[in-house]
């Protein structure tokens, strides 16, 4: 079967006369659409874990590149003296938007999950911390490093580069994984129309044979198959798309508690990408039934 | 319009046609006679692209059977109407849809032809019997919507094997004169019989050569039918 813009054209628009010269096949065109409608559901959850996680991605990119910390871990008495002067490094090294020490309220905070609310932190050698937020173009870290090393002994910069990386990196290989889900999918969808069409066309040898003896082209005859299984595919897409965004619609939220398992679903444009697997769909199967349909012609006599 | 030279067709080792030379002249009508399994329907499908040689020439409208793309025999089968013993239909579809067919291959439609699938379906005795599905039909009738769905989109050549392999005397009468009437309109007609009573039926009224086919061969018969 040739793929022209005229075959095209005559696939979308139908031809009520060369529709009906294929019998309807109720198996066939109920697996084709149950297959379809359940695969497009999969496919509406692939796709959103995969949003959701190169959302997750892009946010611990952004906002951990954005932040450092200092830890002064310093005797008692250097401890405030060594905190000052690193505020007055910090102070001069361009690509640094704010600086501040935390407070104690802050870093017993930080510690409760560990160690309880009443924790004596005046009596433990907690290491004073600074927070650190980067400017738009960043901060030379290597070079904040030396500075720091010069002058302020018990700072230790941590850039958050160590734990970032693994998260931002396991993020990405999630979404990836997610598109691979939705591309196995649409593999499947493919593979399941090719047998579909395959059996149709097995069981209609005596059609194609009368069609042949009548004068049909190869092509009017895959044409009336490949129409009918691409509108079963875009049918059953569209119905499990529609049960898929509705499932993903009603998960539940975290509400203000950020989480990935929470955090599955689409936001705003998002939204439209799964709208675009009954057209997928139809694609993949009038491509498949086109190839099964060619095949089988050029093998049925 | 048909030309068969030396031809020869061999299928699974054993060959069933050797050089075999017949030539369909426009307006002819010629019977193929011979016994069962002497390679009739073999002939039948040679003269219109289902099978191809295995040597010779076989020529249709002027252009070599081999040269051919599947799409060009196509589009030959639609100036060439062919009528089987076991005629085959869309069982799903109303025999006016299935006469029609041709013309809904060649994207006309039934509608288009409004007035002379009418006048088809009265000249073959089944207007009464045009919303009817094919499995409901009888051999005769089935033969009958065959021949209208064979010469719908007025081929030049008619084809039919054993046309009246299926039905009775008074039928196989019917049908004869249809084809007659055919020819006379100027189609050339072949048809593939063992009915040798069909054949001195039809030399009664039409000038047919007869051609048997005996031992691979095709020879013209002799004044004895």
């Amino acid at each position: 079967m040739r793929f022209d813009l005229q075959t095209l054209r005559a696939l979308l628009a139908g031809d009520r006369h060369a529709d009906r010269v294929v019998p309807p096949t109720g198996f066939t065109a109920q697996l084709t659409v149950f297959a379809s409608g359940a695969m497009a559901f999969l496919a509406v959850f692939a796709l959103a874990l995969s949003l959701a996680s190169g959302r997750l991605a892009e946010t611990w990119g952004d906002e951990l590149a954005r932040t450092a910390t200092i830890r002064i871990v310093a005797p008692e008495d250097q401890r405030a003296i060594q905190t000052t002067a690193a505020l007055e490094v910090l102070s001069t090294t361009p690509g640094i938007a704010s600086a501040r020490a935390l407070t104690d309220a802050e870093q017993q905070a930080l510690l409760a999950p560990w160690f309880g609310q009443d924790l004596p932190l005046d009596t433990l050698p907690v290491p004073r911390l600074i927070e650190i937020v980067a400017a738009d173009q960043g901060f030379d870290a290597t070079g904040l490093r030396l500075r720091l090393a010069a002058e302020v002994p018990g700072a230790v910069l941590d850039d958050h580069v160590r734990w970032r990386e693994p998260l931002v990196s396991a993020a990405n290989r999630l979404r990836l994984l997610g598109w691979t889900a939705a591309l196995l999918i649409l593999g499947a969808v493919a593979a399941m129309v090719t047998l579909a069409a395959n059996a149709a066309l097995a069981a209609n040898a005596q059609v194609v044979a009368v069609l042949r003896l009548v004068g049909a082209t190869d092509g009017y005859i895959a044409q009336a198959f490949v129409r009918r299984f691409t509108l079963r595919a875009f049918a059953g897409s569209a119905v499990g798309v529609i049960i898929g965004l509705t499932a993903v619609w009603f998960m539940p939220s975290g509400g203000d508690t950020p989480g990935f398992l929470t955090g599955i679903g689409f936001q705003g444009i998002g939204w439209l990408v799964p709208l675009l697997l009954p057209f997928i769909s139809a694609l993949v199967a009038l491509l498949a039934t086109a190839y099964a349909a060619g095949r089988a012609l050029r093998t049925l006599t | 319009m048909i030309d068969l030279e030396n031809v020869a067709y061999s299928y699974g080792g054993g060959e069933l046609l050797s050089d075999i030379s017949v030539k369909l002249a426009p307006g002819s009508f010629h019977f193929l006679t011979g016994p069962s399994g002497a390679g009739k329907t073999t002939l039948l499908k040679l003269c219109y692209g289902a099978l191809l040689p295995t040597a010779g020439h076989v020529r249709l409208f002027e252009a070599d059977v081999r040269t051919l793309e599947r799409d060009d025999i196509a589009m030959i089968r639609r100036k060439v109407g062919v009528v089987h013993q076991d005629v085959q239909f869309l069982d799903h579809l109303p025999v006016r849809d299935n006469v029609a067919l041709p013309l809904t291959v060649s994207g006309r439609h039934a509608e288009a032809a409004g007035d002379d699938l009418g006048e088809l379906m009265a000249w073959v005795g089944l207007t009464n019997r045009a919303d009817a599905l094919p499995p409901e039909l009888s051999g005769g009738e089935r033969q009958r919507a065959a021949l209208a769905r064979a010469v719908i989109m007025s081929p030049e050549v008619v084809l039919a094997d054993e046309p009246t392999g299926n039905v009775d005397w008074e039928m196989s009468q019917r049908l004869l004169k249809l084809l007659v009437e055919l020819n006379r309109m100027g189609k050339t007609v072949l048809i593939a019989t063992h009915d040798l009573s069909l054949i001195r039926a039809a030399k009664a009224q039409v000038q047919a050569r007869v051609l048997r086919i005996s031992n691979r061969r095709v020879q013209l018969a002799g004044a004895d039918l």
